[in-house]
Protein backbone atom coordinates (compact mmCIF):
# COMPACT_ATOMS: atom_id res chain seq x y z
CA UNK A 1 0.00 0.00 0.00
CA UNK A 2 1.26 3.36 -0.90
CA UNK A 3 1.70 5.95 1.81
CA UNK A 4 -1.31 7.88 0.36
CA UNK A 5 -3.63 4.80 0.31
CA UNK A 6 -2.67 4.11 3.82
CA UNK A 7 -3.28 7.74 4.75
CA UNK A 8 -6.86 7.46 3.06
CA UNK A 9 -7.45 4.35 4.80
CA UNK A 10 -6.84 4.92 8.34
CA UNK A 11 -9.01 8.15 7.71
CA UNK A 12 -11.90 6.28 5.99
CA UNK A 13 -11.86 3.86 8.83
CA UNK A 14 -12.26 6.10 11.52
CA UNK A 15 -9.03 5.51 12.91
CA UNK A 16 -7.15 8.98 13.93
CA UNK A 17 -3.57 9.49 12.50
CA UNK A 18 -0.62 10.32 14.49
CA UNK A 19 2.12 12.74 14.13
CA UNK A 20 4.92 9.84 12.93
CA UNK A 21 2.24 8.90 9.98
CA UNK A 22 2.75 10.16 6.24
CA UNK A 23 0.41 12.94 5.79
CA UNK A 24 -0.44 14.72 3.06
CA UNK A 25 1.40 17.90 3.07
CA UNK A 26 -2.16 19.62 2.34
CA UNK A 27 -3.49 17.95 5.23
CA UNK A 28 -0.35 19.04 7.61
CA UNK A 29 -0.86 22.83 6.65
CA UNK A 30 -4.72 22.88 7.11
CA UNK A 31 -3.98 21.22 10.69
CA UNK A 32 -1.44 23.50 11.72
CA UNK A 33 -3.19 26.35 10.74
CA UNK A 34 -6.28 25.09 12.87
CA UNK A 35 -4.60 24.58 15.53
CA UNK A 36 -2.52 27.33 15.62
CA UNK A 37 -5.51 29.72 15.47
CA UNK A 38 -7.30 27.76 18.10
CA UNK A 39 -4.21 27.97 20.60
CA UNK A 40 -3.82 31.68 20.05
CA UNK A 41 -7.44 32.18 20.45
CA UNK A 42 -6.97 30.74 23.92
CA UNK A 43 -4.08 32.64 24.84
CA UNK A 44 -5.62 36.30 24.06
CA UNK A 45 -9.06 34.63 25.68
CA UNK A 46 -7.69 35.48 29.00
CA UNK A 47 -7.11 39.46 28.27
CA UNK A 48 -11.74 40.14 28.36
CA UNK A 49 -11.73 37.94 31.24
CA UNK A 50 -8.68 38.62 32.91
CA UNK A 51 -9.93 42.51 32.98
CA UNK A 52 -12.35 41.44 35.34
CA UNK A 53 -10.42 39.22 38.14
CA UNK A 54 -9.71 42.27 40.02
CA UNK A 55 -13.65 43.83 40.30
CA UNK A 56 -15.33 40.49 41.19
CA UNK A 57 -18.39 41.24 42.79
CA UNK A 58 -16.70 38.51 45.50
CA UNK A 59 -14.26 36.18 46.63
CA UNK A 60 -15.46 33.19 45.50
CA UNK A 61 -16.61 35.08 42.10
CA UNK A 62 -12.67 36.16 41.78
CA UNK A 63 -11.34 32.37 42.60
CA UNK A 64 -13.92 31.26 39.60
CA UNK A 65 -12.51 33.98 37.57
CA UNK A 66 -8.73 33.06 37.87
CA UNK A 67 -9.45 29.13 37.87
CA UNK A 68 -11.29 29.78 34.42
CA UNK A 69 -8.71 32.28 33.10
CA UNK A 70 -6.02 29.87 34.23
CA UNK A 71 -7.85 26.80 32.35
CA UNK A 72 -7.46 28.81 29.34
CA UNK A 73 -3.61 29.10 29.35
CA UNK A 74 -3.71 25.39 29.96
CA UNK A 75 -6.05 24.80 27.09
CA UNK A 76 -3.62 27.08 25.03
CA UNK A 77 -0.76 24.86 25.98
CA UNK A 78 -2.65 21.90 25.03
CA UNK A 79 -3.19 22.58 21.58
CA UNK A 80 0.39 24.08 20.99
CA UNK A 81 1.61 20.94 22.57
CA UNK A 82 -0.51 18.98 19.70
CA UNK A 83 0.58 21.65 17.25
CA UNK A 84 4.14 20.59 18.04
CA UNK A 85 4.06 17.30 16.94
CA UNK A 86 3.20 18.32 13.21
CA UNK A 87 7.38 19.86 13.47
CA UNK A 88 6.45 23.54 14.67
CA UNK A 89 7.78 25.11 17.18
CA UNK A 90 6.15 26.98 20.10
CA UNK A 91 7.80 30.14 20.36
CA UNK A 92 7.78 30.26 16.11
CA UNK A 93 4.52 30.22 15.84
CA UNK A 94 3.73 32.98 19.08
CA UNK A 95 5.56 35.09 17.13
CA UNK A 96 3.99 34.97 14.10
CA UNK A 97 0.69 35.66 16.56
CA UNK A 98 3.28 39.06 17.65
CA UNK A 99 3.47 40.09 14.32
CA UNK A 100 -0.22 40.05 12.93
CA UNK A 101 0.49 37.60 10.68
CA UNK A 102 -1.58 34.78 12.45
CA UNK A 103 -4.98 35.35 13.53
CA UNK A 104 -7.03 34.35 16.59
CA UNK A 105 -11.08 34.09 17.05
CA UNK A 106 -12.64 37.95 16.19
CA UNK A 107 -14.79 37.11 19.80
CA UNK A 108 -12.21 38.12 21.31
CA UNK A 109 -11.65 41.47 19.70
CA UNK A 110 -15.12 42.66 21.76
CA UNK A 111 -14.35 44.66 25.23
CA UNK A 112 -16.38 43.70 28.15
CA UNK A 113 -17.77 46.23 29.40
CA UNK A 114 -19.94 45.29 32.42
CA UNK A 115 -19.57 42.07 34.91
CA UNK A 116 -22.74 40.20 33.26
CA UNK A 117 -20.16 40.13 30.12
CA UNK A 118 -18.12 37.75 32.06
CA UNK A 119 -21.36 35.68 32.77
CA UNK A 120 -22.20 36.21 29.00
CA UNK A 121 -19.33 34.58 27.99
CA UNK A 122 -19.34 31.88 29.53
CA UNK A 123 -22.51 31.02 28.58
CA UNK A 124 -22.64 32.02 24.85
CA UNK A 125 -19.12 32.21 24.19
CA UNK A 126 -18.49 28.66 26.30
CA UNK A 127 -21.23 27.27 24.90
CA UNK A 128 -20.53 27.98 20.96
CA UNK A 129 -17.06 26.74 21.48
CA UNK A 130 -18.29 23.48 23.47
CA UNK A 131 -20.51 22.69 20.53
CA UNK A 132 -17.42 22.88 17.81
CA UNK A 133 -15.18 21.68 20.32
CA UNK A 134 -17.34 18.35 21.09
CA UNK A 135 -17.29 18.01 16.86
CA UNK A 136 -13.37 18.34 17.29
CA UNK A 137 -13.28 15.18 19.33
CA UNK A 138 -13.88 13.23 16.70
CA UNK A 139 -11.33 15.10 14.25
CA UNK A 140 -9.06 12.79 12.71
CA UNK A 141 -5.85 14.25 13.85
CA UNK A 142 -5.18 12.03 17.11
CA UNK A 143 -3.36 14.46 19.43
CA UNK A 144 -5.81 17.39 18.33
CA UNK A 145 -8.62 15.00 18.89
CA UNK A 146 -7.03 13.97 22.42
CA UNK A 147 -6.59 17.74 23.16
CA UNK A 148 -10.12 18.49 22.72
CA UNK A 149 -11.11 15.82 25.07
CA UNK A 150 -9.71 17.63 27.75
CA UNK A 151 -10.89 20.78 26.87
CA UNK A 152 -14.25 19.78 26.34
CA UNK A 153 -14.39 18.64 30.58
CA UNK A 154 -12.92 21.92 31.93
CA UNK A 155 -15.03 24.07 29.12
CA UNK A 156 -18.42 22.80 30.88
CA UNK A 157 -17.54 24.31 33.97
CA UNK A 158 -16.56 27.39 32.33
CA UNK A 159 -20.60 27.41 30.44
CA UNK A 160 -21.99 26.53 34.12
CA UNK A 161 -20.37 29.32 36.01
CA UNK A 162 -21.50 31.68 33.49
CA UNK A 163 -24.87 30.51 33.69
CA UNK A 164 -25.45 30.75 37.17
CA UNK A 165 -23.85 34.24 37.64
CA UNK A 166 -26.56 35.42 35.20
CA UNK A 167 -28.83 33.23 36.98
CA UNK A 168 -28.13 35.30 39.87
CA UNK A 169 -28.37 38.69 38.19
CA UNK A 170 -31.67 37.99 36.51
CA UNK A 171 -33.26 37.35 39.52
CA UNK A 172 -31.56 40.43 41.42
CA UNK A 173 -32.74 43.73 40.94
CA UNK A 174 -34.04 45.72 37.67
CA UNK A 175 -30.31 46.90 37.52
CA UNK A 176 -29.02 43.71 37.30
CA UNK A 177 -31.49 42.64 35.36
CA UNK A 178 -30.74 44.92 32.74
CA UNK A 179 -27.15 44.71 33.04
CA UNK A 180 -27.27 40.77 32.17
CA UNK A 181 -29.82 41.77 29.26
CA UNK A 182 -27.45 44.64 27.90
CA UNK A 183 -24.54 42.11 27.93
CA UNK A 184 -26.87 39.65 25.53
CA UNK A 185 -27.67 42.44 23.21
CA UNK A 186 -23.64 42.94 22.88
CA UNK A 187 -22.77 39.80 22.61
CA UNK A 188 -25.16 37.37 20.67
CA UNK A 189 -24.20 38.65 17.08
CA UNK A 190 -20.88 38.32 17.55
CA UNK A 191 -21.55 34.51 19.63
CA UNK A 192 -23.04 33.47 16.13
CA UNK A 193 -20.15 34.65 13.78
CA UNK A 194 -18.08 32.30 16.01
CA UNK A 195 -19.16 29.55 13.43
CA UNK A 196 -17.59 31.17 10.76
CA UNK A 197 -19.27 32.56 6.88
CA UNK A 198 -22.39 30.58 5.57
CA UNK A 199 -21.21 26.94 4.33
CA UNK A 200 -21.72 28.07 0.72
CA UNK A 201 -18.89 31.20 1.23
CA UNK A 202 -16.76 28.77 3.31
CA UNK A 203 -13.82 28.26 1.45
CA UNK A 204 -12.13 25.06 3.15
CA UNK A 205 -15.15 23.41 4.67
CA UNK A 206 -15.46 20.52 2.26
CA UNK A 207 -11.65 19.77 2.12
CA UNK A 208 -11.41 19.35 5.80
CA UNK A 209 -14.83 17.57 6.14
CA UNK A 210 -13.39 14.92 3.49
CA UNK A 211 -10.15 14.74 5.72
CA UNK A 212 -12.66 14.47 8.70
CA UNK A 213 -11.03 17.37 10.38
CA UNK A 214 -14.16 18.79 10.71
CA UNK A 215 -17.52 16.97 11.15
CA UNK A 216 -20.02 19.48 10.95
CA UNK A 217 -20.76 22.31 8.69
CA UNK A 218 -20.20 25.62 10.07
CA UNK A 219 -24.29 26.19 9.59
CA UNK A 220 -25.18 23.15 11.43
CA UNK A 221 -23.28 23.90 14.31
CA UNK A 222 -24.61 28.06 14.82
CA UNK A 223 -28.35 26.35 14.34
CA UNK A 224 -27.45 23.71 16.88
CA UNK A 225 -26.10 26.20 19.17
CA UNK A 226 -29.35 28.64 18.32
CA UNK A 227 -31.19 25.81 19.27
CA UNK A 228 -29.98 25.38 22.66
CA UNK A 229 -29.64 28.71 23.80
CA UNK A 230 -33.16 30.00 23.48
CA UNK A 231 -34.62 28.10 25.98
CA UNK A 232 -31.86 29.13 28.25
CA UNK A 233 -32.43 32.64 27.72
CA UNK A 234 -36.26 32.27 28.35
CA UNK A 235 -35.57 30.61 31.59
CA UNK A 236 -33.44 33.58 32.44
CA UNK A 237 -36.38 36.14 31.19
CA UNK A 238 -34.08 37.93 28.50
CA UNK A 239 -34.83 38.21 25.13
CA UNK A 240 -32.54 37.75 22.34
CA UNK A 241 -31.93 40.64 20.05
CA UNK A 242 -33.08 39.09 16.87
CA UNK A 243 -36.57 39.93 15.60
CA UNK A 244 -36.29 37.32 12.83
CA UNK A 245 -36.36 34.33 15.66
CA UNK A 246 -39.29 32.43 15.68
CA UNK A 247 -39.61 28.53 16.24
CA UNK A 248 -39.75 26.81 13.12
CA UNK A 249 -42.27 24.13 13.50
CA UNK A 250 -41.59 22.59 9.81
CA UNK A 251 -38.09 22.23 9.99
CA UNK A 252 -38.21 21.37 13.71
CA UNK A 253 -35.51 24.43 14.48
CA UNK A 254 -35.63 27.73 15.02
CA UNK A 255 -35.21 30.70 12.56
CA UNK A 256 -32.91 33.48 12.99
CA UNK A 257 -31.68 36.85 11.03
CA UNK A 258 -29.18 37.53 9.55
CA UNK A 259 -25.30 38.03 10.72
CA UNK A 260 -24.27 41.36 9.53
CA UNK A 261 -21.04 39.88 7.38
CA UNK A 262 -19.76 43.62 6.64
CA UNK A 263 -19.02 43.48 10.26
CA UNK A 264 -17.94 40.15 10.67
CA UNK A 265 -15.03 40.55 7.83
CA UNK A 266 -14.32 44.02 9.19
CA UNK A 267 -12.96 42.90 12.61
CA UNK A 268 -11.42 39.34 10.94
CA UNK A 269 -9.60 42.23 8.86
CA UNK A 270 -8.17 43.87 12.01
CA UNK A 271 -10.52 46.37 12.37
CA UNK A 272 -13.12 45.69 15.45
CA UNK A 273 -12.91 47.77 18.86
CA UNK A 274 -10.09 46.05 20.70
CA UNK A 275 -7.87 43.69 18.00
CA UNK A 276 -4.22 46.87 18.37
CA UNK A 277 -4.90 46.34 22.01
CA UNK A 278 -5.27 42.40 22.56
CA UNK A 279 -1.71 42.27 20.16
CA UNK A 280 -0.36 45.10 22.23
CA UNK A 281 -0.86 43.36 25.79
CA UNK A 282 0.41 39.94 24.81
CA UNK A 283 3.53 41.42 23.17
CA UNK A 284 4.09 43.26 26.46
CA UNK A 285 3.33 40.32 28.57
CA UNK A 286 6.04 38.05 26.39
CA UNK A 287 8.53 40.96 26.35
CA UNK A 288 8.58 41.39 30.20
CA UNK A 289 8.66 38.13 30.75
CA UNK A 290 12.21 37.87 29.72
CA UNK A 291 13.88 37.57 32.36
CA UNK A 292 12.12 34.85 34.08
CA UNK A 293 12.71 32.71 30.56
CA UNK A 294 16.31 33.84 30.85
CA UNK A 295 16.81 33.22 34.69
CA UNK A 296 15.16 29.74 34.16
CA UNK A 297 17.87 28.99 31.33
CA UNK A 298 20.81 29.90 33.48
CA UNK A 299 19.68 28.49 36.25
CA UNK A 300 19.65 25.10 34.65
CA UNK A 301 22.72 25.44 33.37
CA UNK A 302 24.42 26.54 36.14
CA UNK A 303 22.87 23.19 37.62
CA UNK A 304 23.92 20.87 34.40
CA UNK A 305 27.55 22.31 34.87
CA UNK A 306 27.85 21.69 39.14
CA UNK A 307 26.69 18.32 38.36
CA UNK A 308 29.14 17.65 35.72
CA UNK A 309 31.75 18.83 38.34
CA UNK A 310 30.61 16.52 41.18
CA UNK A 311 30.61 13.59 38.40
CA UNK A 312 34.04 14.31 37.70
CA UNK A 313 35.50 14.59 40.76
CA UNK B 1 -14.95 27.58 19.87
CA UNK B 2 -14.36 27.55 15.83
CA UNK B 3 -11.43 29.72 17.00
CA UNK B 4 -10.61 28.72 13.29
CA UNK B 5 -11.04 32.22 11.28
CA UNK B 6 -11.80 32.13 8.00
CA UNK B 7 -9.56 33.05 5.18
CA UNK B 8 -10.48 36.67 3.86
CA UNK B 9 -11.18 36.81 0.14
CA UNK B 10 -8.10 37.71 -1.88
CA UNK B 11 -5.46 36.48 0.85
CA UNK B 12 -3.82 33.32 0.67
CA UNK B 13 -4.56 31.02 3.23
CA UNK B 14 -1.13 29.50 3.38
CA UNK B 15 0.55 29.80 6.92
CA UNK B 16 3.95 31.01 7.50
CA UNK B 17 5.78 28.50 9.35
CA UNK B 18 9.96 28.39 9.58
CA UNK B 19 10.57 31.55 11.55
CA UNK B 20 14.38 31.55 12.21
CA UNK B 21 14.66 32.54 15.57
CA UNK B 22 17.03 33.42 17.14
CA UNK B 23 16.27 32.60 20.85
CA UNK B 24 17.30 29.43 22.10
CA UNK B 25 13.65 27.90 23.11
CA UNK B 26 13.08 25.76 26.40
CA UNK B 27 13.46 22.10 25.80
CA UNK B 28 10.15 19.38 25.05
CA UNK B 29 9.44 17.11 27.45
CA UNK B 30 6.10 14.58 27.20
CA UNK B 31 4.42 14.47 30.22
CA UNK B 32 2.51 11.08 31.78
CA UNK B 33 -0.17 10.59 34.44
CA UNK B 34 -1.51 8.32 36.94
CA UNK B 35 -4.52 9.04 37.03
CA UNK B 36 -5.46 6.80 40.07
CA UNK B 37 -3.04 4.18 42.11
CA UNK B 38 -3.63 0.89 40.45
CA UNK B 39 -3.33 2.05 36.66
CA UNK B 40 -0.07 2.67 34.16
CA UNK B 41 0.88 6.24 33.10
CA UNK B 42 -0.36 7.52 30.57
CA UNK B 43 0.89 9.92 28.35
CA UNK B 44 -0.97 13.06 28.10
CA UNK B 45 1.10 15.85 26.01
CA UNK B 46 3.97 17.91 26.04
CA UNK B 47 5.56 21.06 27.38
CA UNK B 48 8.30 23.07 27.58
CA UNK B 49 10.85 23.83 30.39
CA UNK B 50 14.31 24.87 31.27
CA UNK B 51 14.93 22.07 33.90
CA UNK B 52 13.36 18.80 35.26
CA UNK B 53 12.03 20.32 38.14
CA UNK B 54 10.22 23.32 36.48
CA UNK B 55 9.04 20.83 34.02
CA UNK B 56 7.37 18.82 36.76
CA UNK B 57 5.56 21.96 38.24
CA UNK B 58 4.50 22.90 34.88
CA UNK B 59 3.02 19.49 34.20
CA UNK B 60 1.67 19.97 37.69
CA UNK B 61 -0.05 22.99 36.74
CA UNK B 62 -1.49 22.31 33.43
CA UNK B 63 -2.44 18.81 33.76
CA UNK B 64 -3.45 18.14 36.95
CA UNK B 65 -5.40 20.69 38.34
CA UNK B 66 -8.65 18.95 39.07
CA UNK B 67 -6.59 15.66 40.76
CA UNK B 68 -6.38 13.94 37.66
CA UNK B 69 -2.94 12.57 38.83
CA UNK B 70 -2.05 10.28 41.93
CA UNK B 71 2.29 10.15 40.06
CA UNK B 72 3.74 12.58 37.18
CA UNK B 73 6.91 11.54 34.92
CA UNK B 74 8.25 14.09 33.10
CA UNK B 75 11.02 12.89 30.05
CA UNK B 76 12.79 15.16 27.22
CA UNK B 77 11.47 14.58 24.53
CA UNK B 78 14.73 13.99 22.54
CA UNK B 79 15.09 10.53 25.35
CA UNK B 80 12.50 8.63 23.48
CA UNK B 81 13.31 6.57 21.13
CA UNK B 82 11.03 4.51 18.45
CA UNK B 83 10.28 2.44 15.32
CA UNK B 84 8.62 4.59 12.08
CA UNK B 85 4.94 3.22 11.36
CA UNK B 86 6.34 2.12 8.14
CA UNK B 87 9.23 0.04 10.14
CA UNK B 88 7.16 -1.33 12.72
CA UNK B 89 5.37 -4.00 10.72
CA UNK B 90 8.62 -5.78 9.86
CA UNK B 91 8.99 -6.29 13.90
CA UNK B 92 5.31 -6.90 14.68
CA UNK B 93 4.32 -10.58 14.25
CA UNK B 94 1.33 -11.05 11.89
CA UNK B 95 -1.41 -12.51 12.63
CA UNK B 96 -0.41 -16.09 11.06
CA UNK B 97 0.80 -17.41 13.93
CA UNK B 98 -2.64 -17.49 15.23
CA UNK B 99 -2.20 -20.56 17.58
CA UNK B 100 -0.94 -18.14 19.89
CA UNK B 101 -4.70 -17.04 20.61
CA UNK B 102 -6.81 -18.54 22.93
CA UNK B 103 -9.96 -18.68 21.08
CA UNK B 104 -8.40 -20.69 17.89
CA UNK B 105 -8.52 -23.82 20.67
CA UNK B 106 -12.10 -25.70 20.58
CA UNK B 107 -12.98 -27.14 23.88
CA UNK B 108 -16.45 -28.56 24.42
CA UNK B 109 -19.02 -26.90 26.02
CA UNK B 110 -19.23 -29.32 28.17
CA UNK B 111 -15.90 -28.90 30.25
CA UNK B 112 -17.72 -25.61 31.28
CA UNK B 113 -15.55 -22.21 31.38
CA UNK B 114 -12.26 -22.27 30.59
Amino acid sequence: MSPDERFDAIVSAEEKVEPADWMPEAYRKTLIRQIAQHAHSEVIGMQPEGNWIARAPTLHRKAILMAKVQDEAGHGLYLYSAAETLGVNRDELQELLHQGRHKYSSIFNYPTLSWADIGTIGWLVDGAAITNQVMLTRCSFGPYARAMVRICKEESFHQRQGYEALIRLCSGSPDQKAMAQDALDRWWWPSLMMFGPHDTDSTHTEQSMNWKIKRVSNDDLRQQFVDMTVPQADYLGLTIPDPDLRWNEERGHFDFGEIDWDEFWAVVKGNGPMNRDRIEHKVRAWEEGAWVREAATAYAAKKTAAATVAGAA
Amino acid sequence: MTYEVPVVPGESADIDEGLDLSTEAWPLWEVFVRARRGLSHVHLGSLHAADPESALQNARDVYTRRGEGASLWVVRSSEIHSFDPEEISDFVEANEKVYRLATTYDIPDEVGHM
